[in-house]
C-alpha cells in the first residue's frame, strides 16, 4: 500500500503531466490558452485574479523552498528551524489565503456571472474541483497542525521523500508516519499535476518570461503553407519571362 | 539603408457612401464564426461618432499606441516589459464587450414554432453571450449617419478636443464615412504589446498577423493597439485581426473588402521603406512633424540606388516594379493627397485616408454658392474651421496646415476639370495654385474619379515557387492558414482546440462529435448541425433535414 501510494502513484502522475504536456503541445497548440474571461466581466475579475495568481506564486515558491531546499542548507546558514517556521507559516498564510479568497472570488463570479458561466466546459468544472481541493486541504493541514496542534516540521519527512523521487531512489516508509491531512494533499496534489495538461491550467507553462528580452517588434518570413509540397526539380513555380539580372 | 516592402492601402473619403458592403464582405469570409460574432476586421463609421468600439481614440483612457519617453525612446503608453507582465492576471486597460457591444440573435425558432393564437409571434433577440433574452442597445454603427444625434456624438473624442462652439453646431455642418481595417503599422505596437511574441510582422509584405498557435490569450495586445483593431475571440481565447487578406493577396488579388467596394475608393499598392529609419522618425519629439516623418521613410522606388539596395535585400524585381507603379507611392508622395490615420499615436500606420472635401462643397450648395468653383472653394476650406480641425484631429494629430493643402489639391481638381467637362481651355493657374501642373492635376484625376481596376490594386503575387495543394485549392478553407484564426473542429478543451481537420475529413465525417459540452460555448446540438459551405452536394449528411417525426415525411 504504501509503495503503491508513494512510490508508482506518484510516478505515474508525472510521468502523465510530462506526456500529456508533449502531447498537447504536439496537437493542440491552438487550444492552449488562458481561455480568459476578461471580456465578458472585468470589475470582479480585477480583484480576484491578481489576488488568486499572486498567492498561488508565492504558495509556489514557499513549496519549492520547502521541498526542494534540504534542510540541512538553510541550517548551514545560520536559520534555525524555529525562524524559518515562524517564516514560513507567516507568509505562507498569507499566500495561502489570499489564493483561497481570490479562488473564491474567481469560482463565484463564474458561477453568477452570466456570459461567464456560459462559457464554462465540463472539464473547467472538473478542473477547479480538484484545484480547490488540493488548495482547501493544503490550507487545512498547515492551519490544523500549526494552530491546533504544536506544529509539523514536514521538512524532516516529506521533503525528504519528495526529493527522493527525484533522486530514482524513492523511500515510501517516512511517509507512512505523516499526519493525514497533509497525506491527503499529496495525494490530490498529484492528481491535480496528472490532470493538468488536459485542462486550461496549461497556460501556466507558457509564463512568458522571454518577453522581457525579445525586441518590440516580432519579424517573420511568410513560412512554405502546411501541405505545400517543397520545390522538385523542374518545377520552378508558374512560367515567367526570363530576367537578365535576377539571382 | 535597410528596405523592405509593405502592402498599404488608401481610401478616398469622398467617395464613400457608408453602405457597409465592405464590413459585411469582410464579415462573411473571416469573422462569421463563434466568439467572433462581435468582430468587424472592417468596420465604417461615421464621424462624427463615437466609432466602435465606442471611444476608441480616447488614449487617455485605453492607453494604446506608443508614448515617447524623456530621454526620447518610444515605449508602449500602456507601460513597458515589466508592467505589462505585472498586470497580466487582469489587464487593467481592456475594453469590457459592452464597449463593443453584446453580440445577438433572434429566437426565429419560435416563429415557426408558436401555437396558433390571436397574435402574431415575434422573434425575441437573444444574447450570443448567454442565450437569454437581452435588450439591443449598442452595435458596431449604432450611430450611423449621425443617429442619436449631439447626444451620442457629443461623446466623439476628436470632437471633444476642439472647442465647445464647435461641438454646438457640429451636426448641421458635415458628415463622412471613415471605413477602417488594420493599419498594418511599420511600428505596431500590438506585435510590442504580446508577450507571447505571437504577433508578427511578416518581413515580405509587411503584413501583421498572429500566429494563432502561439498566442497565449494573454490580451495585452488589445490594449495595445491604439486603432483597437486587434479583437479577442471570447470562444477560443485567441486574439484575431484583419489579415489584410494575405491568401488573396498573395495571389496578387484585391483584399475582399476592396474588391467588393461599391465607391471603388481603396487602392492597395506596395510601399518600399528604409526599416532602419523607422525607429528615430516614430519618435520625433513634435507630434505635428510625425506626417512628414512618415513620408520621410518611404524610399522613391525609381531611385537607382534604392532599387539597387532593395534587389540586395532580395526584394525580387517584379516586386520592385510594383512599387514603382503602386498608386500608393503615387496618392502618398506624389499627389500628397493621402494622410494617416492618427499619426500621433506613433505606430506609422499604412491605411492612409484622401479626406473628404465633401462637407466643404455640401456647405457650399447648401448656402447657394457654386460649389465648383476655385475661389469659393479656396475660401470655404480657409474659412469652415470646423471640418478643416476636425480632420486634422483624425489626419495630422491637429495640424491643419497639411490638411488644407490636400483639400486645396482636390478642390484644384474640382475647377479644373469642371471647366474640361464643359468644354473650356484647361486654365493652367489653377493647377499653379496649388502647385501642380494640369498634366498631374488630369493624371490625379485619373487614378481617382476615374480609378480603373488596374490602376487601383497594383499587386504583384507573392514568391511561393512551389506546388500549390491543387486538389484542395477550391474548397480549401482559407482561414485554415498559417496565421488564420483556424477552423478545425472542436477538442475536448473548448472551442475549436485540436488540430484543425483538413476539410475532406470534415465533410467525411459530417461535423459529428463537434462538440460534447454542455453549454453554450459548445451547444449540444452542434453535432447535428450541418455547415452547407463543405457539402459536396452528395448524399444526405445527417441533421441536413430536421429528425423526422412519427407519420411526418422529412
Ligand atoms: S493597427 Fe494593426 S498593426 Fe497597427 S497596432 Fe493595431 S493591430 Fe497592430
Ligand atoms: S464598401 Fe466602400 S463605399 Fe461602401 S462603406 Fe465600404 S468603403 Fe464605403
Amino acid at each position: 500500500m504504501n509503495v503503491l501510494l508513494w512510490v508508482v502513484y506518484p510516478y505515474l502522475a508525472m510521468a502523465v503531466l510530462a506526456g500529456g504536456l508533449i502531447w498537447r503541445y504536439r496537437y493542440d497548440k491552438f487550444g492552449w490558452t488562458t481561455r480568459s474571461s476578461q471580456l465578458y466581466e472585468t470589475s470582479v475579475l480585477r480583484w480576484g485574479s491578481p489576488l488568486f495568481h499572486f498567492g498561488v506564486l508565492m504558495v509556489l515558491i514557499g513549496h519549492i523552498g520547502g521541498l526542494l531546499i534540504p534542510k540541512s542548507w538553510t541550517e548551514a546558514v545560520g536559520i534555525t528551524e524555529h525562524a524559518y517556521h515562524l517564516m514560513a507559516v507567516f507568509i505562507g498564510t498569507i499566500a495561502g489565503f489570499s489564493t483561497l479568497i481570490g479562488m473564491a472570488i474567481l469560482i463565484a463570479r463564474r458561477r453568477l456571472t452570466g456570459p461567464v458561466f456560459a462559457a464554462t466546459t465540463k472539464n473547467d468544472k472538473a478542473m477547479y474541483v480538484v484545484l480547490a481541493a488540493v488548495i482547501v486541504l493544503g490550507l487545512w493541514a498547515t492551519v490544523r497542525a500549526n494552530v491546533a496542534g504544536e506544529g509539523y516540521d514536514y521538512r524532516e519527512t516529506v521533503a525528504p521523500w519528495f526529493r527522493s523521487l527525484f533522486y530514482l531512489s524513492p523511500d515510501p516508509e517516512v511517509m507512512a508516519g505523516v499526519p493525514v491531512g497533509f497525506q491527503i494533499h499529496i495525494i490530490a496534489a498529484f492528481a491535480l499535476f496528472a490532470f493538468w495538461p488536459f485542462t486550461r491550467l496549461v497556460h501556466a507553462f507558457s509564463a512568458p518570461v522571454g518577453y522581457l528580452t525579445r525586441p518590440y517588434v516580432v519579424y517573420r518570413s511568410r513560412d512554405p503553407r502546411p501541405g505545400l509540397r517543397p520545390t522538385r526539380p523542374g518545377w520552378e513555380g508558374p512560367p515567367q519571362l526570363p530576367t537578365r539580372n535576377r539571382d | 539603408m535597410r528596405v523592405m516592402a509593405q502592402m498599404a492601402m488608401v481610401m478616398n473619403l469622398d467617395k464613400c457612401i457608408g453602405c457597409h458592403t465592405c464590413s459585411v464582405t469582410c464579415k462573411q469570409a473571416w469573422t462569421n464564426r463563434s466568439g467572433v460574432e462581435y468582430v468587424w476586421f472592417n468596420n465604417v463609421e461615421s464621424r462624427p461618432g463615437q466609432g466602435y468600439p465606442r471611444t476608441y481614440e480616447n488614449q487617455d483612457r485605453w492607453q494604446g499606441g506608443w508614448t515617447r519617453t524623456r530621454s526620447g525612446r518610444l515605449k508602449p503608453r500602456a507601460g513597458g516589459r515589466l508592467k505589462k507582465l505585472l498586470s497580466i492576471f487582469a489587464n487593467p486597460k481592456l475594453p469590457a464587450m459592452a464597449d463593443y457591444y453584446e453580440p445577438w440573435t433572434y429566437d426565429y425558432e419560435h416563429l415557426l414554432t408558436a401555437p396558433a393564437g390571436d397574435d402574431t409571434p415575434v422573434a425575441r433577440p437573444k444574447s450570443l453571450l448567454t442565450g437569454k433574452d437581452t435588450k439591443v442597445t449598442w452595435s458596431a454603427n449604432w450611430d450611423d449617419s449621425l443617429a442619436g444625434g449631439n447626444e451620442i456624438a457629443a461623446g466623439d473624442p476628436i470632437l471633444a478636443k476642439i472647442s465647445d462652439t464647435v461641438r454646438q453646431e457640429y451636426e448641421k455642418a458635415f458628415l463622412f464615412f471613415l471605413p477602417r481595417i488594420c493599419e498594418h503599422c511599420l511600428n505596431p505596437s500590438c506585435a510590442a504589446s504580446c508577450p507571447s511574441g505571437a504577433i508578427y510582422k511578416r518581413a515580405e509584405d509587411g503584413i501583421v498577423l498572429v500566429d494563432q498557435d502561439r498566442c497565449r490569450g494573454w490580451r495585452m495586445c488589445v490594449t495595445g493597439c491604439p486603432y483597437k483593431k486587434i479583437y479577442f475571440n471570447h470562444r477560443t481565447g485567441k486574439a484575431e485581426k484583419c489579415t489584410f487578406c494575405f491568401p488573396r493577396i498573395e495571389i496578387g488579388q484585391p483584399t475582399i473588402c476592396s474588391e467588393t467596394c461599391v465607391g471603388r475608393l481603396r487602392y492597395i499598392g506596395l510601399m518600399l521603406y528604409d526599416a532602419d529609419r523607422v525607429g528615430k522618425a516614430a519618435a520625433v519629439k513634435d507630434e505635428h512633424e510625425l506626417y512628414a516623418a512618415q513620408r520621410s521613410v518611404f524610399l522613391d522606388p525609381n531611385d537607382a540606388q534604392v532599387v539597387a539596395a532593395a534587389r540586395a535585400a532580395g526584394i525580387p524585381d517584379d516586386w520592385i516594379g510594383a512599387a514603382q507603379l503602386s498608386p500608393i507611392w503615387d496618392l502618398i508622395m506624389r499627389y500628397e493627397v493621402a494622410l494617416p490615420l492618427h499619426p500621433e499615436y506613433r505606430t506609422m500606420p499604412m491605411v492612409w485616408y484622401i479626406p473628404p472635401l465633401s462637407p466643404v462643397v455640401d456647405i457650399l450648395r447648401d448656402t447657394g454658392h457654386d460649389g465648383e468653383d476655385m475661389d469659393n472653394l479656396f475660401g470655404a476650406v480657409d474659412a469652415l474651421r470646423i471640418p478643416v480641425d476636425y480632420l486634422a484631429g483624425l489626419f495630422t494629430a491637429g495640424d491643419p496646415a497639411p490638411v488644407t493643402a490636400v483639400l486645396r489639391r482636390l478642390a484644384a481638381m474640382r475647377a479644373y476639370q469642371r471647366r474640361i467637362n464643359l468644354g473650356e481651355q484647361p486654365d493652367e493657374t489653377i493647377a499653379e495654385a496649388v502647385g501642380m501642373t494640369g498634366q498631374q492635376i488630369d493624371d490625379m484625376y485619373r487614378l481617382l474619379a476615374i480609378a480603373k481596376y488596374e490602376d487601383r490594386y497594383v499587386i504583384p503575387a507573392a514568391h511561393a515557387e512551389q506546388a500549390h495543394r491543387l486538389e484542395q485549392l477550391g474548397s480549401e478553407c482559407s482561414l485554415d492558414y498559417e496565421g488564420g484564426p483556424g477552423m478545425g473542429g472542436s477538442g475536448p478543451f473548448g472551442e475549436s482546440s485540436g488540430t484543425p481537420a483538413p476539410i475532406d475529413v470534415e465533410n467525411f465525417h459530417m461535423l459529428r462529435n463537434r462538440q460534447t459540452a454542455d453549454s453554450s460555448a459548445a451547444p449540444d446540438d452542434k453535432a447535428t448541425r450541418v455547415n452547407l459551405l463543405n457539402w459536396d452536394g452528395k448524399g444526405r449528411p445527417e441533421g441536413l433535414f430536421p429528425p423526422k417525426t412519427d407519420g411526418g415525411e422529412a
